[in-house]
């Protein structure tokens, strides 16, 4: 498959739906999902000063990924509340290729979920197949909102090989299962900085 | 209540050549790890304060350690981050009580100012278990040659009643930045974003 010249080798789309942790049984399942795309790293094996270009050609493919996974989650966007990202580089590849995900991977998911105020956190590394990545995450409008802060590990055991990359998108749709930390709650965003 | 420690683990990490080319002076990011006793494994306990209390003391611990790994003054530090694992008789929130309600304010008092969040993630495991520690820089979050992450694992831990606590401190970002945005020099530091 090819996206806007991103040539892709495979998706994958990982749902988890968490009941319980231990704890009381929540009255609604958490739900996390992950969508991970294995695409060929253009500058694998040599250093090319100029990576810039790739940031915008990687848009499409970020909005697709996007719009994948809020399916994937049920396909009410309203339900999605968390989201982070982040980019595995195979080991022909350098740390400053996963950093091209941080624009195309962030805005799509602000895009698609009607402008979300919050940064996107997120997490990059080098990586062989199997190599599995933390991928950070918080609210989608407020990212001092304590419930919220969560993250998910994803991996796939035939990626990244060592000239491509494994670039991924987490939506959540609500705090941890058991949260009780106190701190800023949800109900109490003001949503203007992005913060609180 | 303070931490019952098993270990204290500092991993200093430093980029010299990459894509074949010199990293001078080289990136550098520091983790301090401590292995802690889990007073809650095996029981749902309502009330988390014991272990907010111990995310107080690790904050300052961890992040006291982290910057004297580097050797730099506290003002130095450039960027942040903190994780951890939660061994299988605990629950994902306990890692939440550590790291979220009081592990920040000791830990912006070791490396001066922390206008920005510190950026976290968390997980259930076993020993050998590896976590990728998020990294911003401390002042502004929209930094863009600061977005990175730390592996940090350790062999042994956490076993199933322990939890693992890392705190990252770096005095660089990424070794090659070059994908444009707001740059360190361009910071303010006043919101914590720009």
């Amino acid at each position: 498959m090819n996206i806007n010249g991103i040539e892709i080798r495979k998706f994958a789309t990982f749902i988890e739906e968490i009941f319980h942790e231990g704890g009381p049984v929540a009255s609604k399942p958490l739900k996390m999902g992950a969508i991970a795309a294995v695409i060929r790293n253009p500058f694998a094996g040599r250093y090319e000063p100029n990576i810039l270009p790739m940031m915008d050609q990687l848009r499409p493919l970020g909005l697709e990924m996007s719009k994948r996974l809020a399916r994937a989650l049920g396909g009410d966007l309203t339900a999605i509340e968390g989201f982070g990202k982040g980019a595995i580089v195979g080991a022909a590849g350098e740390l400053e290729h996963g950093a091209l995900w941080h624009v195309p991977g962030g805005y799509a998911m602000r895009d698609l979920l009607s402008n979300a105020k919050a940064i996107v956190p997120s997490t990059k590394k080098i990586g062989v197949p199997g190599t599995r990545i933390d991928i950070p995450v918080t609210h989608i409008n407020a990212a001092y909102v304590r419930g919220h802060f969560n993250a998910m590990e994803v991996g796939l055991s035939d990626a990244p090989r060592a000239d491509e990359m494994m670039l991924v998108l987490v939506m959540t749709t609500g705090p941890r299962i058991h949260n009780r930390v106190g701190g800023l709650k949800a109900s109490e965003i003001k949503g203007e900085d992005g913060l609180r | 209540m303070s931490a019952k420690i098993r270990r204290l683990v500092t991993m200093l990490d430093e980029t010299h050549l990459e894509m074949g080319r010199d990293i001078v002076p080289p990136t550098r990011r520091a983790a301090a790890i401590a292995v802690i006793v889990n007073p809650f494994a095996g029981v749902y306990q309502a009330d988390l304060e014991a272990l907010m209390a111990i995310g107080e003391e690790l904050g300052d611990l961890l992040g006291r350690r982290a910057v004297a790994a580097l050797g730099i003054a506290p003002g130095a530090a450039e960027s942040y981050g903190k994780a951890a694992i939660v061994g299988e008789a605990g629950e994902l929130e306990h890692a939440a009580a550590i790291l979220h309600p009081r592990l920040g304010k000791p830990l912006r008092a070791a490396v001066e100012k922390g206008a920005a969040l510190v950026p976290s993630a968390k997980k259930m495991g076993g020993p050998g278990t590896p976590i990728d520690v998020p990294l911003g820089h401390k002042d502004a979050a929209y930094v863009r040659s600061h977005f990175d992450a730390m592996e940090v694992r350790l062999n042994d831990a956490p076993r199933a009643n322990e939890i693992l606590v890392a705190v990252v401190v770096t005095d660089s970002g990424r070794p090659l930045p070059r994908i444009g945005g707001l740059t360190k020099d361009q910071v303010e530091g006043k919101d914590g974003l720009r």
